[in-house]
């Protein structure tokens, strides 16, 4: 019974240590970068670039891996779907063909990369949702692999080779060109989608679909067909990924099938739960260990892959729940040791 | 006695449910009145949870027919039986997990509101979701428990939380599936109590192996052995009964 002596901890806890840690991460990330370019590193802007970019992407899978609880090994597709949605229409502006692609204006490719990325979440969404656990991510990782091959067998386009981004997309005003205006783009916009998944996941429709992950059975027998908001939520993740392959592919200015490789979606899917599924900004934490540990393990050895792995394994091993659980937790912490019990 | 005439709310005909060779529900009629609560009691394997998954449209029916509040609903899905305004709560308790008893409560509401298609606003404080909400949890006596997680609280206010969900729906007929499962007599008593306050305003069918509880709260007994109803009536009627005293009351009535 409703005892007032137990603390309930969930409950009551306020957002302080949590909120201040997230936001001092977003701060950083809006800060350090330009500094680091102003006093001439440029390099390391780069580093942040990507970071951002994948962020990004972590954040949108998030929406269907944290709040939905559908494990999608196959998102890195829409990162390359979306690269190549600058990469093909820029080619034809250069090279001929396709006229009614062939352009720089970067409204173009942008429009392409989230129409593309949304359509083949819906197909594939549409397919994948009839299955459940272990044979949901097999299926999304074989689509992801079929667009894998359906590149790689695109000859026009390098195919294996990839293909190299020459003009970097057009906008009015601005040119993705100069690399701080392409960091501050990639910041912004990833504030952007922190912010619309945030507003998606405490309306209506975000209750319903943490719903269904939390008990699909219970919420159908309220009268709620999950498949419905499930196939949203994954087409919303897929045409958020794919603005992020947009954003990748003006970084990077070369393309290729590699990009989108099932191994891809593994890393995509690990900053998520390194970083704390169903945790706003765990995803940003997430993509931020992952680049930055990877980046400094590179300037010590060229074997950097197995300390690398070890240390993930202990990050995930040692986190229960992500970073941004543990974070969540330092008040809990301070009365009682956590032994992950907890979700 | 039973308002013979009118028509029921919930009426079955020649039900039958095999699994392999077991017939585990046997050419069922049963009528439930409107306003009524309407106890199904039966020993143990009797199938009285087969009957009722049928009933909520977990499970398909073999043969014959179910209509509720004169609609065939034969084979339909568990969500349009819900959406037709039967609320079922479950034997074992079916709760999410993760979310606070007001979540809980919430997202029932928010699910008999329509459809969730709604991206941006925010539904966490939205009253129109609370104030419903709160009241149910007020009607089961969990209002002092709204902000607990589910798995800090204890397995009696879990099944009132069953109970305060399935209202949410706004149903016109209640299943509840043996809601005293696994209670202590406190418990039990306090659930008797929401119960008592909810007959007289909500139709409800009651499974139930708590014979106390059973004849506090049922104006209609149905009695289901070997998936066959075998007798119908009122309190004295079943108790009186010696078909039933045989097949079930004779080990359990006082």
């Amino acid at each position: 019974m409703s005892d007032p002596i137990t603390p309930t901890k969930t409950s009551t806890r306020t957002r302080a240590p949590a909120f201040w840690i997230n936001t001092l991460l977003l701060i950083l990330l809006a800060t350090i970068p330009p500094l680091l370019f102003i006093t001439g590193q440029p390099f390391w802007l780069d580093v942040f670039t990507r970071l951002v970019i994948l962020a990004i992407a972590a954040t949108a899978l998030n929406l269907i891996l944290g709040y939905g609880g559908l494990v999608s090994f196959g998102h890195a597709a829409y990162l390359g779907l979306g690269a190549y949605a600058v990469g093909i229409p820029t080619y034809h502006a250069l090279y001929g063909g396709m006229d009614a692609i062939a352009s720089f204006n970067g409204f173009l490719h942008l429009g392409l990369a989230i129409t593309i990325s949304a359509l083949f979440a819906l197909i594939t969404g549409a397919i994948s949702l009839r299955t459940r656990g272990v044979n949901f991510i097999m299926i999304t990782m074989a689509f992801g692999q079929m667009i894998f091959y359906a590149i790689v067998a695109l000859e026009n386009y390098g195919g294996d080779d990839g293909l190299t981004i020459d003009v970097r997309s057009e906008f009015p005003l601005i040119s993705l060109d100069n690399p701080l205006t392409l960091y501050t783009v990639s910041y912004v916009s990833l504030l952007l989608v922190l912010f619309t998944v945030y507003r998606i996941t405490r309306s209506r429709f975000g209750l319903a679909l943490q719903g269904s992950r939390s008990n699909e059975e219970r919420l159908r027998s309220l009268g709620v067909d999950c498949y419905r908001y499930q196939l949203v939520a994954f087409i919303i993740s897929g045409a958020l990924c794919g603005y992020a392959g947009f954003l990748l592919g003006n970084f990077t200015t070369f393309i290729s099938p590699e990009m989108m490789d099932w191994t891809r979606s593994g890393e995509l899917m690990f900053m998520v739960i390194l970083g704390g599924a169903a945790f706003l900004v765990g995803p940003v934490f997430g993509a931020a260990v992952f680049i930055l540990l990877e980046q400094l393990l590179r300037e010590f050895t060229i074997h950097w892959h197995l300390p690398f792995g070890i240390l993930l394994i202990l990050s995930v091993l040692f986190f229960k729940g992500g970073l941004a659980s543990a974070i969540d937790r330092i008040r809990v912490n301070a009365r009682q040791r956590p032994d992950g019990s907890q979700q | 006695m039973m308002s013979s005439e009118k028509t029921p709310i919930l009426k079955t005909t020649n039900l039958c449910k095999r699994f392999g060779g077991v017939l585990a529900t046997d050419h069922v009629n049963l009528d439930v009145q409107a306003g009524q609560v309407h106890a199904l009691i039966g020993p143990n394997g009797a199938g009285k949870t087969t009957l009722i998954s049928q009933l909520s449209g977990l499970l398909k029916p073999d043969r014959g027919r179910i209509e509720f509040k004169s609609k065939n609903m034969t084979g339909k899905p568990a969500h349009k039986f819900s959406r037709a305004g039967l609320a079922r709560s479950f034997q074992i308790t079916s709760l999410f997990a993760d979310m606070t008893l007001l979540q809980n409560v919430a997202l029932a509401v928010q699910a008999q509101a329509g459809h969730s298609f709604r991206f941006w606003r925010d539904a966490t404080s939205d009253r129109r979701l609370l104030d419903p909400a709160y009241e149910h949890l007020q009607t089961t006596g969990l209002v002092n428990s709204a902000n607990k997680q589910v798995s800090e609280v204890s397995h009696g206010e879990r099944r009132q939380l069953e109970i305060a969900m399935a209202l949410a729906t706004e149903p016109s007929l209640l299943l509840l599936d043996e809601p005293m499962a696994g209670m202590g007599p406190d418990e039990s008593n306090m659930m008797v109590e929401i119960l008592l306050k909810l007959s007289g305003k909500k139709t409800i069918l009651l499974i139930e192996h708590d014979m106390d509880a059973v004849f506090a709260l049922a104006d209609c007994i149905s009695v289901l052995v070997y998936g066959r109803i075998i007798a119908t009536g009122s309190k004295q009627q079943i108790q009186s009964n010696p078909e039933v005293r045989a097949a079930y009351l004779g080990e359990e009535a006082r």
